[in-house]
């Protein structure tokens, strides 16, 4: 997210966000790109049609020319990443740092990513790096699906019964303290400790 | 007397600090740099490859570097935002003398009458009270160089042995273990050999957040399989999705690595033909371990027996393993015996000096390692040599061209050279590069010894809180190892201030260099046949093999030729030549072999108690380093983490009757302080952890007790036994500061 302020195309203020998900409960953090949708919403919903889609797939922020800042991307985006910029009149998001994968580079944010939660590179990279992760691009919001140009990664042996993610069903699950492939001590490993 | 000259108000609102954020040509979005520098991040020890974007004698913004292999473009918040401290509005460009009469007590002056007024002070105190009565405290985030010229300063100009250096909190205990162990104080593996490994054990270390780039190398090696164990009172990012958390009570460590090897030894996980052969001393650590049956243990360090048993069983029977730690085990009382726990427990695997198997500990610092191996550790000389060893200082003294009898002997500790100015003893100081008054333990002494020096002169590009406290300030600068941009105003470089104090002193003597270039050539000499040696380390082998791992020879140890050494990425290769072993074995002890050491649990100084019945464990947040002299002026990253907070277990807090945001004292048998609460299932219930790099009224280390290692003299950041309460009302400086001051 800071690396993100530090773009060529919006100094200054992050496309990115970065949020706990429960920090009450564990450190958790979960960074929220733009998803680069087949079929944007953000783009289905924009009255003035100012959200394009590139023909490699990325969905670029707001023209400036048509954008009325009417927020209608904010609140359609199943996903959360469009922002309106009050002062500017304008709704401003991530577009994969256009002006860099478009000269071969990587996005700033997978650039810097110290452990790699972001990763931008071929499937045949990720599928080295990651042997026992496959990559989902389907997202079930309720009964809408949604296919990206970003994957997320999930442990290989719940794809294949599973190959989408369902959003929804997510929301109402507890932040987890530890991962899947755990062999936890027990659910609280601070219950025997007295106070 | 150094005392403050006003109220720190009207100091902060000249001085700050104060947030920077981006603005002008760094929030232009057409504007190109001129040119790219690579250079290293400023901050912690993982020394991240970057580039700045420099236009106009300005720098403007960073790129990644993806072609420096150890973070291939990676970096944490720090490292995006270090740019913005460059033209830093508090960025001092003019020296400085107390001046009580000014309205925010400095008055700025020329540099060469603040050069001539040090100079003359230095010698009137060394005149009246001897050389001895003037002590030189030298930082850890100093280039190499410049650790190198400090200790040939204090030794050679001012002919004191009292210099110290605020490394001395962070590796130290890390570095006696080794010594003790391996004969050699160095990490004995590039991280590379992380992934790919079986086991992976942190021993307390917040990799997340304080070297946030060696995230990616054990994630990476857990996506290969590798099993993490991360043993800390808190759940860190990492420890967070391990595959086996050891809950250690403050304090306990060397207790629980005894019960490990013990349920090790009784299921024999043991490496018998390596223990045989390449070490000494197995069965003394042997029986003390049967001291640590597995139910003693675990009541002792709080860790469920079980777990004890996997964490045994998982290690026993890796085949390829990494045991790495930090300051989480080393800030104790009792540091070097955690360190020598651990060591223990890879001796007893046999799993070192191969690939994919090795230990280390993670440096907290930029130079931490390198000042010192040259030098600025009172007791060494460069080359990690010991200046107590005859032929070591003759060694050094030919090599600066003094009769050996004037070479000082061992000084004292960063803490202890406090001590000796509280009694008295030391009359002068000369700092760099070193915010005591925020980073050392037990702060309101340091506060109370500052006070009594007669004269005290500082260095530092920025006016920090110690430096508050000084009577001239020297206009220092960032080395930015390849310089990024000339210095503002009448900033100098921190060698030139060093070698134009020793010749206003009438001492030039040896410090007539011209440039950094010349200082590395003769460390290089200095450093040659010395365990650190780097006499085969070029600046042009350094940019070529983009780092060099020591000890790196201009002449093979084996048969006194000249060679091109390419320098050492893994030590303790079997079959592997060192000039102490001489073909012995890889250790580095005349026999070759490795140490056992019996590592023992005492009980931490100042421990819980009836009365203080919590313990206090400090440490950092991702977004700021050491004392904050350069990260609270950083706008972003103050916004990222704004002020310190009490982190407390829900149900600690339900019983005090704290709620999350809450004032709440936090009171040891030093002080206390008032901070907000943050309530989280995180950490320990009979814990609370507080981070530090705040001053005064936020300071954790005015809570924090001064005992420290026998050996190494490290502090016990990381334990003390304290309580907390709900305040009545919120702290005075809440309506007075902003949060990074």
């Amino acid at each position: 997210m800071q690396a993100c302020t530090e773009c060529d195309t919006h100094r200054g203020d992050s496309m990115i966000h970065l949020e706990f998900i429960d920090r009450a409960r564990s450190t958790q953090t979960v960074p929220v790109v733009c998803m680069h949708c087949e079929q944007p919403t953000c783009a289905e919903v924009c009255p003035a049609d100012a959200i394009k889609r590139s023909g490699d797939g990325i969905v670029q922020s707001a023209r400036k020319p048509r954008c009325i800042a009417c927020g209608n991307c904010v609140v359609a985006c199943p996903f959360g990443v469009p922002e309106v910029y009050e002062d500017r009149q304008i709704m401003m998001k991530c577009d994969m740092c256009y002006d860099r994968t478009s000269v071969g580079k990587k996005p700033m944010c997978a650039t810097v990513c110290p452990s790699q939660a972001l990763f931008f590179g071929t499937r045949d990279q990720i599928a080295q790096l990651r042997p026992r992760s496959a990559p989902v691009n389907q997202f079930q919001f309720g009964r809408q699906t949604i296919s990206t140009r970003v994957f997320m990664m999930m442990p290989a042996d719940t794809v294949t019964s599973r190959p989408y993610v369902d959003v929804t069903a997510a929301m109402a699950e507890q932040p987890r303290q530890r991962a899947i492939r755990l062999e936890p001590v027990s659910a609280d490993p601070f219950a025997e400790v007295e106070v | 007397m150094a005392t403050i000259p006003v109220d720190p108000l009207k100091i902060i609102e000249q001085f700050g600090p104060h947030r920077s954020a981006p603005s002008g040509l760094r929030l232009s979005t057409s504007t190109e740099p001129e040119r790219l520098v690579k250079t290293h991040c400023c901050f912690c020890g993982q020394q991240c490859g970057l580039q700045l974007k420099v236009r106009d004698n300005q720098v403007i913004g960073f790129e990644p570097w993806e072609d420096f292999p150890f973070n291939r473009g990676m970096l944490c918040p720090k490292g995006v935002k270090r740019y913005l401290q460059g033209a830093h509005p508090d960025r001092l460009t003019m020296a400085l003398r107390r001046d009580q009469t000014s309205p925010h007590g400095f008055s700025s002056m020329p540099y060469d009458d603040a050069i001539a007024r040090v100079s003359s002070e230095i010698a009137r105190i060394q005149q009246t009270y001897g050389h001895s009565a003037m002590g030189v405290l030298s930082g850890a985030s100093l280039t190499t160089e410049k650790t190198y010229l400090m200790g040939k300063f204090a030794r050679v100009c001012l002919r004191t042995p009292y210099i110290d250096y605020n490394g001395r909190l962070c590796m130290v205990s890390a570095g006696a273990a080794n010594k003790k162990a391996f004969g050699i104080d160095r990490t004995t593996n590039p991280w590379s050999d992380m992934v790919g490994t079986d086991v992976i054990w942190i021993a307390g270390s917040n990799v997340a957040e304080c070297s946030p780039i060696t995230t990616n190398y054990v994630w990476q090696a857990r996506e290969l399989g590798a099993r993490i164990i991360v043993q800390d009172p808190r759940i860190t990012p990492v420890a967070r999705t391990c595959d086996l958390y050891l809950p250690v009570k403050p304090g306990r460590d060397a207790a629980l690595f005894a019960g490990v090897l013990q349920v090790m030894i009784e299921h024999d996980w043991l490496d018998h033909d390596f223990i045989d052969t390449w070490t000494v001393g197995f069965e003394d650590v042997a029986a003390y371990c049967r001291q640590w049956p597995v139910a003693r243990t675990a009541e002792v360090t709080g860790v469920p027996e079980r777990s004890i048993r996997q964490a045994a069983e998982w290690w026993g029977t890796a085949k390829t393993s990494f045991l790495f730690h930090a300051r989480g085990i080393e800030h104790h009382s009792n540091g070097v015996q955690n360190a020598l726990g651990t060591i223990n427990l890879v001796l007893a695997t046999g799993r070192i000096g191969k690939p994919k198997s090795g230990y280390g500990t993670i440096t907290g610092q930029a130079n931490g390692q390198g000042g010192r191996e040259h030098g600025q550790k009172c007791d060494q000389l460069p080359g990690w040599r010991d200046i107590s060893n005859p032929d070591h200082r003759r060694h050094i003294a030919a090599i600066w061209d003094i009769d050996e009898k004037d070479l000082p002997g061992p000084g004292v500790d960063a803490y202890e050279l406090f001590r000796k100015i509280d009694a008295g003893e030391i009359k002068g100081l000369l700092s760099i590069c070193f915010n005591p008054k925020v980073s050392l333990p037990d702060n309101t002494f340091i506060t109370r010894a500052l006070e009594k020096l007669e004269f005290y002169t500082a260095i530092d590009f920025f006016l920090n809180d110690t430096a508050r406290h000084a009577d001239i300030v020297l206009q220092g600068r960032v080395i930015k190892i390849n310089k990024a941009v000339d210095p503002p105003g009448e900033a100098r470089q921190d060698w030139r201030i060093i070698q134009d104090i020793a010749r206003t002193l009438g001492r030039p003597h040896g410090f007539t260099f011209t440039s950094p270039r010349e200082v590395f050539e003769e460390l290089r000499r200095a450093s040659k046949g010395g365990v650190a040696d780097y006499s085969g380390i070029t600046y042009e082998k350094i940019e070529q093999q983009m780092g060099v791992f020591w000890p790196c020879y201009s002449d093979d140890p084996q048969t006194g030729q000249p060679v091109d050494h390419a320098g050492t990425p893994r030590l303790f290769e079997r079959g592997s030549y060192n000039p102490v072993a001489r073909g012995s074995g890889p250790f580095y002890f005349a026999d070759g072999k490795a140490r056992f050491n019996v590592a023992d649990h005492r009980p931490a100084v100042d421990d819980v108690s009836e009365e203080y019945p919590l313990f206090l464990t400090t440490g950092r947040v991702v977004s700021q380093f050491l004392s904050g002299t350069q990260t609270r002026r950083i706008g972003p990253l103050v916004q990222q983490y704004p002020e310190p907070r009490i982190e407390m277990h829900p149900r600690l807090a339900e019983k005090l009757g704290i709620g999350d945001g809450d004032w709440a004292t936090a009171e040891t048998r030093r002080g206390a302080i008032t901070l907000r609460a943050m309530v989280v299932t995180t950490i320990r219930p009979d814990t609370i952890f507080i981070p530090y790099h705040w001053p005064g009224d936020k300071s954790a280390n005015r809570l924090t007790v001064a005992a420290q290692d026998p050996i190494s003299k490290i502090p016990q950041y990381k334990v003390c036994g304290c309580r907390v309460g709900k305040a009545d009302r919120a702290p005075g400086y809440a309506a007075m500061l902003e949060p990074q001051q």
